[in-house]
């Protein structure tokens, strides 16, 4: 590299005393703070940036914004790599690191290239052609997909870790004024005015919009003093919060707008303890957008190559930058503000060849501006062709009759850059994502916004007032009015003032004519490689709707959103149509309007912070003992204890489960979901939400419990306690907690409000633990202050109680005993507060030293419901009914409940349901595999495909749940068989496709130990 | 994003809110043969103003009546649940 050539000596906006170093490629090369990448890229003479998505034609800087579709680069490296960041929005900083994207082996020779030759093999719509037709059946889909993935593509990211932190803030403000331009920064001004909470966002890195880059006169100084006497302003202001690198990227409801705020990015790296990025949530009573345009190109043919530049980015590039990006220039336009470039590049030293107007009668004032200094101005012309591969080197033009069809020869002129306008688009995506619908405007050739469906107004460029005076005008007013609607008194304030300039219309003129001889392809959309022909050849084949156009072409659906590619596109569909653009309409805009970072979304809320982790009273009990975790929802629960380093999982539920058996256990409960209900219809209302009777419980007891939804199928089960005449406790499992509080909050608040019951839940409020196994009551005999007898508390009582224990001298622990048993078990579940929970665990496992207590965690507990037949979450899927569960008899015929009408739907009751059943392998060894299906015992291996005529093979049931008895000494399993019940003995086959495995089963009963419930009772 | 006047909180935004459902519903009396069906699967699907249940789970866990445009999204009113908000 030869250094910063195309630098001006002088101007712009950059600091020539702060030299900044970076790399393109692996060339190094220097930039001024105030650079973009782009216009640093451009200073040292880059043209070529980038290769393009899947013809991969080498492709130069096209804009100065946003909306830039071709120099999209891979920004940094190691963790902190961004792919397909455009250059033009990236601040230079010292040490900046680029690469070029698409290309293979390197940018300049791009073997990939090659797709172009056979890019009439990939017309519009070709990934969606190669599925129909005489193709469907081929798999070249397939074939074709792989080869074409792989040469056409982004930029490649990175899997490591974002090493970044991200933050999220909320903001309130009378007035959000999004874009900082003329228009935006006369609005806050006379928002501010009134003293109400303004804020203020721009993208940009500092405030000014086209005052940046135009060199325009304000209240008669350059606009530049206004800006900063502005600027300054504002940021005194207590009531204005001024938020620059801040893109507005979603207008959500009720006035609710989205932003990212670039804290970091200008910088190498975060400094420590500061965001990278900030997501924003900014609620307004009032919002004025002030989102500026976008220049939209010319079509013709070759139009992409490197040196084809936006006109007005050229003028940001001379004015913002100092920076030429080209010193033989062509201008070729459809309207007036062209010219402006022509006048400004012209200044800076270039040469203009020529001004292409395609407007036979030229334009306005500014036409006798640049006849002031020579520059030679050709009307009603259009540019045909651009010649050269890598760099433009001449364009070719045609002269155009009255019609717009071309006529005489073609001509071409020699340059270095060929500057296209299309003429500017307001940047309605905010506007149009609040649902206002975009109006076509024909006299000034586009878009405008709808009328407001929230409380928004545009102003200036976004509103077609396109010209300073119009954005200063229009924003002052906009100001005011966002102020007065929200509420305070009209500001009295003079409107800032800019000089009206003469303009002629733009002509609704786009795509350019065919070149004669030499064919070229037409670009419109140059991020998704499409062209006019694209578009076309999508008409042809019988798109009409814009929306199935973009679809099926890829017509705006890269990361730029189509910003400079959707108006010449939908105008060539109009043409084809031979309709105006206005019946076409626009595609619909979503939120983002630029990329934002999956980070930003995420914020703070990664990691241990993505979810609040609930943890029981005895958790550090759990960690000092070295379980294993298992997560429950939200909560963590011990899921094993292993007894040594290694302990395999399936030996230690083993162990846990023998010594629940064969002596006593202690298992962490506390996260059942446990609900208080009280008040006078409490009973009423228990023999509404259950299927069985709750009126005849006597206090002091406990009862099993099974509700449904209105459909009739079951909803969740526990037990329910009477504690009190008007009090019971609800317990749920631990899953449905939250979901059965709402349940009943629902039907108290909302359907039976007239009932006089209350019910919160209490299950952050006890700490719950069993104590199981047929020395339980031994156990727990010294240090509950009751009697524990089968005759003073007989299986399925319920009652207060103290423990006792502790140290010496320690104060005995209120608590509530129930006899319930979930492994079916001698069992008894203690509830003491929370806040003892600790200390009564610790009491309960010293008072079991003498029978060997062990702690037992969810898998053995798991495991012993599975011997005993109980029903749990894999049973309770939202399918099943009372009946499927063998549970039918608990049903009710006394009273109504929720779901007992529906239950008796005939599909519910049907004899041939699945019905919940035990399952045992044949050869008593072979594990089986919960959610495995379950065929007839002879049913062949496979189905066969069903166009060979094979036929599906019958489910019969499937495993719901699994385990391994050590009492049986074989493994079991619980399952759901069509007719299950009078089939027992009966031998059935389990699929399980993911591991290819056949296990013969026998269907037995679903109870596998001690099924006369003795022990319970012990 | 939606905000909701929570008539026992004041505005919040709708994140602390669960959709409960549609809140023209009657529930048929306990009891009751009929109606079960169409209280279960039978919901009009209007476009303009309608009366949904919504729940303040993260605010007073209370069940608030919302009239809400369908089409637009605009929160014309809410109440208290049975007291009407349309
Ligand atoms: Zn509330």
């Amino acid at each position: 590299m030869t250094g910063q050539t195309n630098r001006l000596q002088e101007g712009g906006r950059i600091d020539r005393a702060q030299r900044l170093s970076f790399t393109f490629d692996g060339a190094t090369m220097t930039g001024y703070a105030g650079d973009t990448l782009a216009s640093a890229l451009l200073a040292n003479g880059v043209s070529l940036v980038a290769r393009s998505f899947k013809y991969h034609r080498p492709r130069g800087i096209f804009s100065a914004g946003p909306e830039e579709p071709n120099a999209l680069v891979r920004l940094r490296g190691g963790e902190r790599v961004e792919p397909n960041t455009r250059a033009t929005m990236i601040p230079l900083y010292d040490g900046l690191v680029a690469e070029s994207q698409n290309r293979w082996p390197s940018l300049g020779l791009d073997l990939q290239a090659a797709n172009q030759l056979i890019a009439r093999f990939i017309p519009a719509g070709f990934y969606y052609k190669t599925f129909m037709g005489p193709w469907s059946n081929t798999k070249l889909w397939m074939r074709f997909e792989h080869a074409i993935r792989r040469a056409a593509g982004m930029g490649a990211g990175t899997h490591a870790p974002d090493p970044d932190d991200y933050d999220k803030m909320s903001a309130h403000c009378e007035v959000l004024v999004i874009g900082g331009g003329p228009a935006g920064l006369a609005a806050a001004r006379a928002a501010a005015a009134s003293g109400l909470r303004v804020v203020l966002v721009d993208e940009r890195e500092e405030f000014g919009g086209r005052l940046l880059f135009d060199r325009e006169e304000i209240d008669g100084a350059h606009a530049s003093h206004w800006l900063a006497e502005q600027t300054a302003a504002l940021e005194a202001a207590p009531n204005v919060r001024l938020l620059s690198r801040t893109t507005a990227f979603g207008y959500y409801d009720q006035n609710m707008v989205a932003c990212v705020e670039r804290v970091s990015d200008h910088l190498i790296e975060p400094p420590p303890h500061r965001p990278r990025q900030r997501l924003w949530t900014i609620r307004a009573k009032e919002v004025v957008l002030a989102t500026g345009a976008i220049e939209q190109p010319l079509v013709f043919a070759d139009n992409d190559r490197p040196g084809v530049m936006l006109a007005g980015a050229a003028r940001a590039y001379v004015n913002h930058y100092g920076v030429l990006p080209g010193r033989k220039v062509v201008v070729a336009t459809n309207n007036d503000d062209a010219y402006r470039s022509a006048i400004d590049l012209h200044d800076a030293g270039a040469s203009i060849e020529s001004i292409i107007d395609v407007r036979p009668g030229g334009a306005g004032a500014l036409a006798a501006a640049a006849k002031e200094r020579g520059i030679n101005v050709l009307r009603g012309y259009a540019p045909v062709k651009v010649q050269g591969r890598r760099k433009v080197r001449r364009l070719a033009i045609l002269k155009l009759d009255a019609d717009g069809k071309p006529t005489g020869a073609q001509r071409a002129a020699d340059c270095d850059l060929v500057l296209v306008s299309g003429g500017w688009q307001p940047t309605l995506h905010l506007s149009s994502q609040t649902g206002a619908k975009a109006m076509w405007d024909a006299e000034k050739g586009c878009f405008l916004p709808g009328p407001p469906r929230q409380r928004e107004r545009s102003a200036g460029a976004c509103a077609g007032g396109f010209m300073l005076a119009e954005c200063l005008a229009q924003g002052h007013a906009a100001g005011l009015e966002a102020a007065e609607a929200a509420g305070a008194v009209r500001p009295e304030l003079e409107a800032p003032r800019a000089a009206a300039v003469a303009e002629k219309p733009t002509r609704l003129y786009w795509e350019c004519p065919e070149p004669i001889n030499t064919p070229g392809k037409k670009f419109v959309d140059h991020q998704d490689d499409v062209t006019a022909s694209d578009v076309r050849l999508a008409h042809r084949e019988g798109y009409v709707s814009v929306e199935h156009l973009k679809r099926y072409t890829t017509l705006g659906m890269g990361t730029d959103q189509g910003k400079t590619s959707n108006i010449p596109g939908f105008a060539i569909m109009a043409k084809a149509r031979g309709v105006e653009i206005g019946a076409t309409g626009t595609t619909t805009f979503r939120p983002p309007y630029t990329p934002v970072a999956l980070g930003a979304l995420a914020g703070p809320e990664v990691g241990e912070h993505y979810m609040p982790l609930r943890r029981t009273p005895m958790d550090s009990w759990h960690v000092e003992r070295g379980c294993e975790w298992i997560d429950a929802g939200l909560w963590r629960r011990p899921r094993y204890y292993p007894a040594h380093d290694g302990e395999s999982l399936f030996d230690a539920y083993i162990r846990e489960t023998k010594a629940v058996r064969g002596a006593v256990g202690l298992c962490d409960v506390t996260t059942l979901g446990k609900i208080d209900i009280q008040g006078p219809d409490a009973g009423e209302f228990l023999n509404r939400l259950y299927i069985n009777g709750w009126k005849a419980l006597p206090v002091g007891k406990a009862r099993y419990g099974l509700m449904l939804r209105e459909d009739g199928v079951v909803l969740d089960d526990g037990t329910t306690s009477r504690l009190g005449e008007h009090h019971y406790l609800m317990t749920t499992t631990t899953a449905n907690a939250v979901r059965i509080m709402a349940w009943i909050d629902y039907h108290l608040q909302v359907v039976w409000p007239d009932l006089k019951v209350k019910a919160t839940s209490v299950t952050e409020q006890w700490a719950a633990m069993a104590v199981a196994g047929p020395t339980a009551r031994r156990l727990l005999e010294p240090v509950i202050d009751r009697d524990l007898s089968n005759e003073a508390f007989p299986f399925m009582a319920a009652g207060p109680c103290r423990l006792l224990g502790g140290e010496e001298g320690a104060a005995p622990i209120p608590g509530r005993l129930f006899r319930i048993s979930f492994s079916g078990e001698l069992a008894y579940e203690l509830n003491v507060p929370a806040d003892y929970g600790h200390e009564a665990w610790e009491r309960l496992m010293a008072a079991g030293a003498p029978y060997d207590v062990v702690p037992y965690g969810m898998e053995a507990l798991g495991n012993m419901r599975i011997e005993k037949g109980h029903v749990a979450g894999p049973e309770l899927d939202g399918r099943t009914t009372a009946d499927d569960l063998g549970l039918g008899r608990m049903m009710s015929s006394k009273k109504d409940f929720i779901g007992a009408r529906l239950a008796r739907r005939e599909d519910l009751v049907r004899p041939d349901r699945k019905q919940f059943v035990g399952l045992v392998p044949v050869d008593g060894r072979t594990a089986l595999k919960q959610g495995a299906q379950l065929v007839a015992k002879d049913a062949p291996a496979t189905a066969g495909t069903l166009a060979a005529g094979g036929t599906p093979i019958r489910m019969e049931g499937h495993v719901t749940s699994t385990g391994f008895s050590p009492e049986l000494g074989h493994p079991i399993a619980l399952g759901l068989v069509g007719r299950g019940r009078e089939r027992l003995g009966e031998e059935l086959s389990m699929r399980y496709p993911l591991r290819d495995l056949t296990v013969p089963v026998r269907i037995v009963d679903p109870v596998f130990i001690d099924a006369e419930g003795k022990r319970v009772h012990g | 994003m939606l905000r909701i006047d929570c008539p026992w909180c004041g505005p919040r935004d709708m994140v602390e809110f669960t959709y409960v459902g549609d809140g023209t519903l009657r529930r048929p009396e306990i009891g009751a043969e009929d109606g079960h069906f169409d209280y279960v699967y039978l919901r009009d699907n209007p476009k303009g103003p309608h009366v949904e249940i919504w729940r303040h789970g993260v605010g007073c866990r209370r069940h608030v009546a919302v009239t809400r445009d369908t089409a637009t999204h605009e929160m014309l009113a809410t109440g208290k649940p049975g007291e009407g908000a349309s």
